[in-house]
């Protein structure tokens, strides 16, 4: 098995061990943008106003 | 697997937020706070405001006393600082997950590639419809203007990846159509009110919102490829022994 293990990590990996991490980083990604990015509640909006602005997300 | 991923992806996060609160701090929201002075001004009512789709009891950006909000100064800039290296584990951890899913990886040499793509997919191409927006411009209805700038997005991400997955001429006659279809279907449009602030001011916060994103996503890209190579390098040297 070290034979194939590339400098690159990823690539010696199996299908499903790429679709679990993968979709486990997707999903936490995801929810940490929605929550500076896009969430509607105030704190969080007041929180990341500058950054919504400075970063070009849509805000007020 | 996950562990590398995630600390790779957190520590590039790290160092893109803090390097994007530097310039932001000097460069971008000095131009927020002098926007905000006019805001009030014109004819900027936040009239749309109902339409929006918040929180339940939430006032839509009324921007009231009663509504907590960080204080300016120390306390503000602790928040954006928190909210940049956040935003930025999420764009790390989403990059992340699209290199691992597609089986792309993010190294020292591919690094400014995924920077250049995560510049266009998230900065560029949404700024290309919606134009970085001051407090107190006029805006269209706040959740349309987030469903175009998503969409827009992984739109343009989804072009970028097609042509970096398949060398085909279906997959690039698809990529141009999916990059240009946002554009084609338009952005919502702002309406037509007056505003308090100088039109320079907006071109210079454009602008400096551009090269910021550049920036962020530079060092965002470039950290995540040299902690991807360091920790491939630090595992080739452990298995070695397994």
């Amino acid at each position: 098995m070290n034979t194939t293990i590339s400098t690159t990590g990823i690539q010696s990996l199996s299908i499903s061990q790429r679709l679990i991490a993968g979709s486990l980083a997707l999903m936490l990604g995801l929810v940490l943008l929605v929550g500076t990015g896009f969430a509607g509640d105030y704190r969080l909006h007041n929180g990341a106003h500058d950054t919504r602005h400075a970063m070009g997300f849509p805000c007020h | 697997m996950f562990r590398n991923l995630f600390f790779a992806a957190l520590v590039a996060a790290l160092c893109a937020g803090l390097v994007t609160s530097a310039v932001q701090y000097f460069r971008v929201t000095p131009l927020i706070f002098a926007a905000e002075a006019y805001e009030g001004d014109g004819a900027h009512d936040h009239g749309e405001a109902a339409d929006h789709t918040h929180a339940e009891g939430t006032p839509a950006h009324s921007h009231g006393d009663d509504e907590w909000m960080p204080q300016d100064g120390f306390e503000r800039t602790a928040y954006t600082v928190l909210a940049n290296v956040l935003m930025a584990a999420g764009y790390a951890l989403v990059i992340g997950a699209v290199s691992v899913l597609f089986n792309l990886p993010i190294t020292w040499s591919t690094g400014l590639l995924w920077a250049v793509g995560g510049f266009a997919a998230f900065s560029l191409a949404p700024a290309f419809g919606l134009a970085p927006g001051l407090p107190g411009m006029p805006v269209a209805d706040t959740l349309a203007r987030q469903l175009w700038w998503a969409g827009t997005a992984l739109a343009t991400g989804g072009a970028l990846l097609l042509t970096a997955k398949f060398r085909a001429p279906w997959a690039l006659a698809l990529a141009i159509a999916l990059a240009i279809l946002p554009h084609l279907i338009g952005a919502p449009q702002a309406p037509d009110e007056a505003t308090g602030v100088p039109a320079s001011l907006a071109a210079s916060f454009a602008s400096a919102v551009l090269f910021n994103a550049a920036v962020f996503w530079i060092v965002l890209g470039v950290t995540f490829g040299r902690m991807n190579d360091y920790l491939a390098a630090r595992n080739h040297s452990a298995g070695a022994f397994a």
